[in-house]
């Protein structure tokens, strides 16, 4: 990817990736390498929201956790803007990595995992706000209220524990905690999937409307194509810790560049009853991301794949503005899209 | 699968309907449940433990040692040293609590004879003599808590002897050596538990925490400190134990020979233990939102497996009494003047006493009575430490 000197920029991942060893006896001998994410690079707009999409397993996750500086990168560099100025966030210790961590938050997936059944919903909205020495005491139990009153929940119910309340519920208390520090990035790691199909558009249409009144930069990860559909601007899709493509997300439903955006896209369940689509079923499984397939990692797996898509590793190209695909034959292909709903 | 192309007004009034929902709901339930909602871990504990009967009862017996223990002197009729010559191997005495229908609890005199057969003395009770039992009776001067000098008892004779439980070769009342053993017996297993504790908590969570090399070497010693056949390993620990050491030093040495050990059961469970909440979310989250290892250690994971430190070490217990009672009944352990369960144990070695004088074994029911108590109510604290398992 080229230097974007965009001032909008907020995040820039270049050639990012991730291996993790696979350690085997006593003397915890390196046997093998997951490669859980492989040489990602893109940007994000302040204010945007990008949806990153890919089935389990193909390194979204891990994915956002290096951005949010988790885990250490293989390689790769994550820059973040501070005030003017692009900082690499990997080079960052002590006081300015705690500094970093106010400016990006996470929103987990599990509503139950993410919150520790043995601190009230003041202890753990409140204790980023005591780790940074933000607010103590009656100025702590306020903006706490506030915060719970941003995300819908009832400021009476602060002293209780998360077993008393639904999964959507303690989403909306996760959501408050990753606010609390006021950051400008919030990695959504598939904050719906856990929850009831009913309960989801509520939080959804809550990070749309949080988004808009704090501004917000959303990186949201998720396995569902029309969860991303509704609230991203642009989608990544994912493949075995690589991109596949990304793109504007109506360019990207429209006409998809990639075979496995198709697939994917083919397996969206349509609002209309009417519509009659072909579902393209992939063959084989998933492959073994500490042994990854030669050339194109989706080659196994493509039903156009031809004998170079074996040997040659395609490159991220930008086939026309803003559309980034990785595809040694992303011109030719005429691929199926499909024809996406009026957007807000 | 949600339409997420419903109109936002929709959505809006879907989304509306539900907070009003939410509201009337929490409002119904603000009175009674709004409680149960703000209940803490420990109240949930408490309320699941409470309802184990068994539990409950082994509590009570073990606090009731303790207190014994505690009010030792005040409670024996006579000291640990002190002989009755006169008296040696004598069975254990009836308490009678009616004299001339009046409540006055009575022992007889005792007239000494021999058996003409085997030559073994006999104390036959003379029903002409009562001795009527004196509380709050003056005896054997003594400090309570080993501070307050004090000499009263809580029950005694004037004359002759009271031994409800009989006495040993040299006449000393079994009852009061029992009681006063007890002190030594049940506080070298909580001071052996809370040194291997300390040991166990911080070298269990920093292998569970952090990892990498820092497990590995922690669980390899683990594996070589288990791997030594115990009783052999302690023989030779407190025999390198100098003969002309004070008793008090004797009793702390033993105490961390005898943690030298256990301290690795606690470290493998709280091992786990952290190895599972080091990849909840929520450790994740405190991590992002830039806490120390510090923070998560103190605030996250020590408070979680609190619980379970507790319950390990109720169980841990009864492993530290027994061992301390077979090392020194092996005479290996402490040895008189200082004086424990294991130490009493010992007079009781040969079939000849077993046999002749069996209530030398007495000091053995109570061992037992211990650890079944401790091990009653360390499996209830068990079942009620996590109450966010139904």
């Amino acid at each position: 990817m080229n230097e974007t000197a965009n001032a909008e920029t907020i995040l820039e991942v270049r050639n990012l990736t991730k291996h993790f060893p696979i350690y085997r006896g006593f003397i915890r001998k390196v046997v093998g390498r997951v490669q859980a994410v492989n040489e990602v690079s893109f940007s994000v707009r302040k204010g945007e929201t990008l949806g990153i999409v890919g089935e389990s397993g193909c390194g979204k996750t891990t994915l956002g956790r290096i951005i949010l500086r988790a885990y250490t990168a293989t390689d790769g560099e994550v820059l973040f803007r501070r005030d003017t100025e692009m900082v690499n966030t990997f080079s960052l210790k002590g006081k300015e990595l705690k500094q970093l961590r106010r400016n990006m938050q996470i929103i987990f997936q599990d509503p139950f995992s993410s919150l520790n059944p043995r601190k009230t919903v003041m202890e753990i909205v409140g204790e980023p706000l005591l780790i940074h020495g933000v607010a103590r005491g009656k100025e702590l139990e306020s903006r706490i209220g506030a915060l719970l009153e941003l995300v819908g929940l009832n400021v009476k119910h602060m002293n209780r524990y998360p077993n008393a309340f639904s999964g959507g519920q303690r989403q909306r208390i996760g959501i408050a905690r990753a606010l609390a520090l006021n950051p400008k990035l919030v990695v959504c790691d598939e904050p719906v999937s856990a929850l009831d199909v009913s309960v989801q558009a509520q939080v959804v249409n809550l990070l749309e409307d949080l988004q808009k009144e704090l501004g917000l930069t959303y990186l949201f990860i998720a396995h569902d194509l029309s969860v991303v559909e509704h609230i991203s601007d642009r989608i990544a899709v994912m493949y075995l810790g690589s991109f596949v493509e990304m793109a504007v997300a109506e360019e990207l439903y429209k006409s998809p560049r990639h075979p496995y955006t198709e697939a994917l896209l083919s397996a969206v369940p349509l609002t209309d009853p009417h519509t009659r689509k072909v579902r393209i079923v992939l063959p084989g499984e998933l492959p073994n991301p500490s042994d990854p397939p030669s050339g194109c990692r989706f080659h196994t797996r493509c039903s156009h794949a031809r004998d170079n898509c074996k040997t040659d590793v395609p490159s991220w190209n930008e086939i026309s503005p803003g559309h980034w695909v990785a595809c040694h034959y992303a011109e030719s292909l005429s691929l199926n899209g499909i024809v996406t709903v009026d957007r807000k | 699968m949600i339409d997420y192309t419903m109109q936002p007004r929709r959505i809006r009034e879907l989304y509306d309907r539900q907070n009003l929902l939410d509201q009337s709901i929490a409002h119904r339930m603000m009175s009674s449940e709004e409680i149960a909602f703000a209940t803490s871990q420990w109240r949930m504990m408490w309320k699941k433990f409470i309802r184990n009967r068994v539990a409950v009862i082994g509590g009570v017996v073990v606090l009731l040692f303790y207190l014994t223990a505690l009010f030792a002197d005040f409670l024996a009729p006579y000291t640990l040293q002190q002989r009755m010559t006169e008296y040696s191997f004598m069975s254990p005495q009836r308490i009678h609590f009616f004299l001339n229908g009046r409540f006055q609890p009575h022992v007889y005199a005792l007239e000494r004879s021999r058996d003409p057969q085997t030559l073994m003395r006999v104390y036959v009770p003379d029903k002409e003599q009562p001795i009527p039992m004196r509380f709050f009776v003056k005896g054997e001067p003594y400090k309570l808590f080993g501070l307050l000098p004090a000499n009263r008892r809580l029950f005694g004779v004037e004359e002759g002897i009271v031994s409800i439980l009989g006495t040993d070769g040299q006449g000393r009342d079994m009852f009061s050596r029992i009681i006063i053993g007890s002190q030594i017996s049940l506080t070298i297993g909580l001071v052996g538990v809370i040194l291997s504790l300390v040991i166990g908590a911080l070298t269990g969570v920093a292998s569970g925490y952090f990892g990498g090399w820092v497990d590995n070497i922690v669980q390899r010693l683990i594996e070589i400190v288990r791997s030594f056949p115990p009783i052999p390993l302690w023989m030779a620990l407190s025999a390198a134990l100098p003969r002309h050491w004070p008793p008090l030093w004797t009793y702390f040495a033993i105490t961390v020979i005898l943690s030298l050990i256990g301290w690795t059961w606690l470290a493998r469970q709280l091992r786990g233990k952290v190895l599972a909440l080091r990849e909840e979310d929520f450790v994740m989250a405190a991590r992002l939102a830039g806490a120390g290892h510090g923070w998560i250690i103190v605030k996250h994971l020590i408070p979680a497996t609190f619980s379970h430190i507790i319950v390990i070490s109720t169980l841990a217990m009864p492993a530290m009494i027994l061992a301390e009672s077979a090392l020194s009944f092996l005479g290996l352990g402490l040895r008189p003047p200082l004086t424990s369960w294991g130490v009493l144990l010992q007079q009781a070695q040969n079939i000849q006493v077993l046999l002749l004088y069996p209530w030398l074994m007495t000091p053995g029911i109570f061992v037992a009575l211990s650890i079944l108590a401790f091990n009653f109510l360390g499996d209830g604290l068990r079942d009620a430490a996590d109450p966010y398992t139904v």
